[in-house]
């Protein structure tokens, strides 16, 4: 019996010498024990372990895919955090400022901090632009002496009220909203914006 | 002699390693010669550049910290204090190269000998996996280098998958990991390109090169022998049977020539030219940034760069979006027919488009004219020689403005050969030289093209008093062509038709 089974082995794969399609079915009658139980039984042995490899897959997967993928959907709880004292910001000037994420990670090190453009529009308004190009997120500069941004990555340019004045980009320069609070200037720290 | 003998008697009794792999070391492969055999040693060398990115990034993960806080510091570590630090990032920064450059080497070759038609549809479509596997790992591996651009780079490609109709915003949470790139970022993308893509990469080699014994090495294509489904394996037995040679050693000396020729160019390139510099850390408050990719998606920065604002939404997707299709249905849709490149006169006009069309991309991409010069600084007085104050104070706010980040100047002036020790030539290429503006343009024609701007250039009407736009326009005239070649006329109408259509 035995003998027979290593018999009905495939032959090692020799290329090019095998034109048609490799045999899928070894098994010569007579090799197997055929009688109606033995048939069933290895039905039932097949589906067992097909349900349990199965079960196993699932048991292993789901945990896995859960913890990797469960960061993502969680609400980052956004706040607000102070960039500086109200008296520090003079009218009408455009200042770099910069302030911790929502909720950094305690190894974030200095990536958890994001920089926005400031500037005072009156006594106690702001208007906060976010650094991030409109057409695909570089870092803007305020100009102070031609009152502009600009892209360094495709040369796109905004006006001083965030309007695109030329370039590639979309649409205006995305805001974060401001507010004083205790003669303190917040912005709400909503993280990069993604155009939509 | 006769003890190792025993013991490899003993290892193959046991094992049956040896039974195993001589077939394949046996089995027949099409004879080529000298014109036709290099070209197959393409495949073998993207995996020897496949190992050498296996062994270097073993070597490196040891002493790199997958921390967004700590990463480029344990770079800097690396390259700087550890004994052949340096090296071993070149290795894998240079390894990856060819990598990259060796599978679209490869792809091409095949695509041209038409190798990916029957019965080898799947090892196409499993080396087309494995195409778009290498350029994540590439896309990957340079943002692990944590510094500004790979900062940047992983905002950049966020604001890309932004783009997606649907589920936009979500894939761009998922590329950052979250709504900033912060710590969690980095920890991913070292996952991603250390774990996840290496597996799937690990997987399909398995499989392409498991389907490259089984359906043998394609043959060198004959001008009319068409493949036909029906008969082809039956031909392609009977050729090996007829001249076929055993592929060791008679076809494998040449993939091992290749190898030794790819490992010394990048040990040689590591020693003399070193890794990618790295640039200051990745500190999001720090604005004066040029992030640019690695040379290999360099390309592609350059059409993200020159293609119209209005056809964007589709380029960014599109483009790789059917590029991935096309690579997926080639080998459904044309797997039967002449191989011969010399047959196939569109396919080889395709790739003659293709490598036309990259290579200038790439050449526009080192150049990057598009990007303003942020660093550009104003221009020494003493220099211009300007003799009224009108003029100087323009030179002044010409630089002020930032006419001078997207504007070239000639500091000298045509009319001065003479060869300083400064550069002559400062500000930006992403708009007209003006060198010699004054020469082309009427003082009305620069002044309306000031106040309105254009596409790419802001309308400074609101922008700058009149006595700045005067002082302005009087340098921009000072700016002439030596007296007696003047080009007023013709050059002029042009110039105004292109301002009044934008």
């Amino acid at each position: 019996m035995k003998q027979d089974y290593e018999n009905t082995n495939p032959k090692p794969l020799a290329p090019g010498h095998h034109p048609g399609p490799l045999p899928t079915d070894v098994r010569e009658p007579g090799v197997w024990d055929d009688t109606p139980e033995a048939i069933n039984r290895r039905k039932f042995l097949t589906q067992l372990s097909i349900a349990l490899g199965g079960l196993t897959g699932v048991a292993l997967v789901v945990p896995v895919a859960a913890f990797i993928v469960a960061p993502l959907f969680k609400e980052t709880p956004i706040v607000w955090r102070a960039v500086g004292d109200l008296n520090k910001f003079k009218v009408g000037e455009t200042v770099q400022v910069s302030f911790d994420d929502s909720s950094p990670v305690p190894w974030a090190g200095i990536t958890a901090k994001t920089a926005a453009w400031l500037r005072r529009t009156g006594d106690s308004s702001f208007i906060c632009f976010a650094v991030n190009c409109s057409h695909l997120g570089c870092p803007v500069t305020w100009l102070p002496g031609a009152r502009l941004f600009m892209c360094p990555c495709h040369g796109g340019v905004y006006y001083e009220d965030g309007k695109v004045a030329a370039g590639p980009p979309p649409h205006s320069l995305f805001t974060y909203d401001t507010r004083v609070n205790n003669g303190q200037v917040e912005v709400r720290a909503t993280g990069v914006p993604i155009p939509t | 002699m006769a003890i190792i003998k025993g013991i490899l008697g003993w290892l193959e009794d046991r094992t049956g390693l040896g039974a195993a792999v001589k077939p394949v070391l046996d089995h027949k492969v099409p004879y080529t010669n000298w014109k036709t055999g290099w070209w197959y040693v393409l495949g073998s060398a993207v995996l020897v550049a496949f190992m050498i990115q296996v062994i270097s990034g073993i070597a490196l993960s040891t002493s790199y910290v997958s921390s967004a806080g700590e990463a480029y510091n344990s770079l800097k570590f690396i390259t700087d204090e550890m004994i052949f630090g340096n090296f071993l990032r070149g290795m894998h920064f240079w390894g990856g190269s060819a990598m990259v450059l060796l599978v679209g080497a490869h792809a091409l070759h095949v695509f041209i000998v038409g190798a990916f038609k029957f019965p080898r549809e799947v090892n196409w479509l499993s080396g087309v996996v494995l195409f778009f596997t290498t350029l994540a790992m590439g896309f990957t591996g340079q943002l692990l280098r944590w510094d500004q651009t790979a900062y940047w780079s992983v905002i950049v490609g966020a604001d890309q998958a932004a783009r997606t109709p649907f589920i936009g915003e979500s894939l761009a949470k998922f590329v950052m990991a979250g709504n900033t790139v912060g710590g969690a970022t980095l920890s991913r993308f070292f996952a991603y390109h250390v774990f996840f893509i290496p597996g799937i990469i690990f997987l399909f080699i398995g499989l392409h090169l498991f389907l490259v014994i089984r359906n043998g090495i394609s043959e060198p294509p004959e001008r009319g022998e068409a493949v036909d489904p029906k008969t082809y394996r039956q031909r392609y037995h009977d050729l090996l049977e007829k001249t076929g040679v055993p592929f060791w050693p008679d076809a494998v000396w040449r993939d091992a020539v290749a190898a030794i020729i790819v490992v010394l160019g990048v040990v040689g390139l590591s020693i003399f030219v070193g890794p990618p510099h790295l640039e200051a850390p990745p500190d999001p408050t720090e604005l004066r940034v040029y992030p640019r990719p690695d040379w290999y998606l360099l390309w592609y920065f350059s059409v993200l760069a020159l293609i119209p604002p209005a056809a964007e939404p589709y380029v960014i997707l599109g483009g790789p979006g059917l590029a991935i299709v096309l690579m997926i249905i080639l080998p459904l849709i044309a797997n039967k027919g002449e191989r011969s490149p010399l047959r196939r006169p569109w396919a080889m006009g395709f790739v003659l488009l293709l490598v036309i069309m990259i290579s200038t991309l790439w050449i526009t991409g080192l150049v990057s004219p598009w990007s303003p010069d942020l660093t550009t600084k104003p221009i020494d007085p003493a220099v211009l020689k300007l003799s009224d104050a009108q003029t100087q104070l323009g030179a002044k706010l010409f630089y002020e403005k930032g006419c001078q980040y997207c504007h070239a100047i000639d500091v000298y002036g045509p009319s001065d050969a003479s060869q300083p020790g400064s550069p002559r030539v400062v500000g930006g290429a992403r708009g007209p030289d003006l060198s010699t503006t004054g020469s082309r343009l009427t003082k009305e024609q620069i002044v309306v093209r000031i106040l309105n701007g254009g596409n790419s250039m802001p309308q400074f009407g609101t922008l700058l008093t009149p006595p700045e736009l005067d002082a302005i326009v009087a340098f921009l005239q000072t700016r002439k062509l030596p007296t007696g070649e003047h080009q007023q006329g013709k050059a002029n109408e042009v110039e105004v038709s292109t301002n009044q259509k934008k």
